[in-house]
């Protein structure tokens, strides 16, 4: 985006504004789009439930069965405990993966030209939206944590690792939810975004360390697990949840990944956005 | 006509397009496009479905760059300084653009942090925007329980809350009953009348566009055919002749057109129709 100078005959005004205030400004405007979405859940709280059904019938079916399986636990804890913090990262994933479907919507509403037209940078509109995805996210995993419990899954309650995973979460939703909507950026229509929504969903999720250790993988999907940043989040979440969670990359890693991912991914993302108001 | 008094009002100028072009491929849909529009103006943009007149909008607004030309609005270009001119005007488009998941507050309140109103300032803001376009008592309902005028109101009142000297509204009446549409020109003749902010409106209601517009342009295939006062445009017909007499004697008798995006536009417009009545 081209920028001109002082223009002489301009109006006084703001164009010199501070690079503090522009920051100030730039969280101010992020938060404005993520609160609007936090509203909208208090508003309508019944969608969090029905998204909770998914979390439920994979740890209490699938991990209840599988649990009885040998050899897929990696050893130190129990398969309930390692799958635990795999759906929790799922259901966040399932969450923010569709999260492009509401910017199609609201660019069919008109609702997405009010925020175009506003002065936030795309990349704050952008960066809002992926930060409304990562507080639903944390929404599920608070049912997962109840659940988990219950099951008796061995919870990690210090509140410093409590912090850790709800940043995982946050990031790592915050991540699919910016994929998701570059995705709706080029697809542009409900219909076919449904269609590659579902077909994203599947690799991502079984190409990665989720459900089962990348140990018991052929050698090219572990190399696609390598390169899957749901792997690094659920790394970071097994480490951060569980009593006896320990890391295979480190937190340093798991989170640095994540960090690099979405704001590669806001920066492109940001420049689409903009181009759905044509 | 301002100015016989003393102190005469100094009349700037709120917009002012150069040659403007916007091309889809082989399409046209705006061509050369040359205006001025001064301060405190009522403007209509008239002309038929597909005319070019939401895509004029959309180049003025920043939401779409232009193929060619030049245009300021509020005296910053629209192509090296669109964050400045976004800062400086509001827009009300055609199409739905308050959450209805939200309430009336709440889109306020999502208006306020877009463009960067002050916190202490915020509350008081909207409450007395939402009062000066009737809303005070549905504030804390869901705006999709709304009237269609109701959410035309809410809709500007969003797009006013950080007093833009200039003011888009893209078919401000589409889809309301008449009293609706009463009150939402008497709202818009309010804002000018005590703010001198600029509107540019665009309409199907010719009764609307004659009654309310200082000056009207009529856009025909991406063309400005006519510009001028409605007395203008009106004499230039014949005696006696009405607004839509000039729309049909101007607008070229071959267009019926069927540029590309005219279904959709149609489809648009009556959905919007429908959710806000």
């Amino acid at each position: 985006m081209a920028k001109s100078g002082a223009n002489a005959g301009q109006p006084v005004s703001i164009v010199d504004r501070s690079v503090g205030q522009a920051l100030g400004d730039f969280v101010t405007q992020t938060l404005a789009v993520a609160a609007a979405e936090v509203q909208k859940l208090y508003h309508d709280p019944l969608e969090l439930l029905t998204r909770a059904v998914q979390p439920v019938l994979w740890l209490m079916l699938f991990g209840e069965v599988m649990a009885r399986v040998r050899g897929v636990a990696p050893g130190n804890i129990p398969y309930l405990d390692f799958l635990a913090a795999g759906i929790l990262a799922q259901s966040a994933l399932f969450v923010a993966i569709f999260y492009g479907i509401s910017a199609i919507w609201e660019h069919d509403l008109g609702v997405l030209q009010r925020y175009l037209v506003s002065p936030a940078p795309r990349s704050a509109l952008v960066l809002g939206k992926a930060l409304s995805a990562g507080v639903r996210a944390l929404s599920q995993a608070l049912i997962v944590y109840v659940l988990a419990l219950i099951l008796g899954v061995g919870i990690n309650l210090n509140p410093l690792n409590i912090l850790g995973v709800a940043a995982a979460i946050v990031l790592g939703s915050a991540l699919f939810a910016t994929l998701s909507l570059i995705i709706a950026c080029v697809v542009k229509t409900r219909e076919r975004f449904m269609g590659i929504g579902q077909v994203l969903t599947m690799p991502i999720f079984f190409a990665s360390n989720a459900i089962y250790p990348l140990s018991l993988m052929p050698d090219w999907l572990r190399a696609v697990a390598h390169v899957n940043p749901l792997t690094y989040e659920v790394d970071a979440l097994r480490a951060l949840m569980l009593v006896n969670g320990t890391s295979d990359y480190g937190l340093l890693l798991d989170f640095g990944v994540l960090l690099v991912a979405t704001a590669v991914l806001t920066t492109i993302a940001a420049r689409m956005y903009g181009r759905m108001g044509y | 006509m301002p100015g016989d008094q003393a102190t005469a009002p100094i009349v700037t100028i709120a917009l002012q397009a150069f040659a403007l072009t916007r091309k889809f491929g082989d399409l046209t849909a705006v061509n050369e496009v040359t205006l001025t529009i001064n301060q405190g103006e009522i403007f209509g943009l008239i002309g038929p479905n597909g005319a070019g007149k939401s895509t004029l909008i959309k180049m003025l607004t920043t939401l779409l760059p232009p193929t060619s030309g030049s245009a300021t609005v509020a005296g910053y270009d629209i192509v090296s300084q669109p964050a400045e001119v976004r800062r400086h005007i509001g827009y009300v488009p055609q199409l739905l653009s308050a959450d209805g998941s939200l309430t009336g507050f709440e889109n306020m309140k999502l208006s306020a942090g877009l463009y960067g109103i002050p916190r202490a300032d915020r509350k008081e803001r909207i409450t007395r925007a939402l009062a000066r376009m009737g809303l005070s008592e549905v504030a804390h309902h869901v705006a999709g329980h709304y009237s269609g005028g109701m959410i035309r109101r809410l809709e500007i009142a969003q797009s006013l809350l950080h007093r833009p000297p200039v003011l888009f509204l893209d078919e401000p009446t589409v889809g309301l009953d008449p009293g609706a549409r009463e009150t939402v020109w008497e709202r818009v003749l309010d804002l000018r009348d005590r703010f001198n902010r600029t509107m540019i409106v665009t309409s199907h209601h010719m009764d609307e566009i004659d009654k309310f517009c200082d000056r009207i342009a009529l856009i025909d295939r991406g063309r400005i055919v006519a510009i001028g006062t409605p007395t203008e445009l009106k004499a230039r017909v014949g005696p006696g002749a009405t607004l839509d007499d000039v729309f049909i004697q101007l607008v070229a008798a071959t267009s019926e057109t069927e540029t590309e995006g005219n279904y959709g536009e149609v489809r648009r417009e009556r959905r919007s129709a429908s959710e806000h009545s």
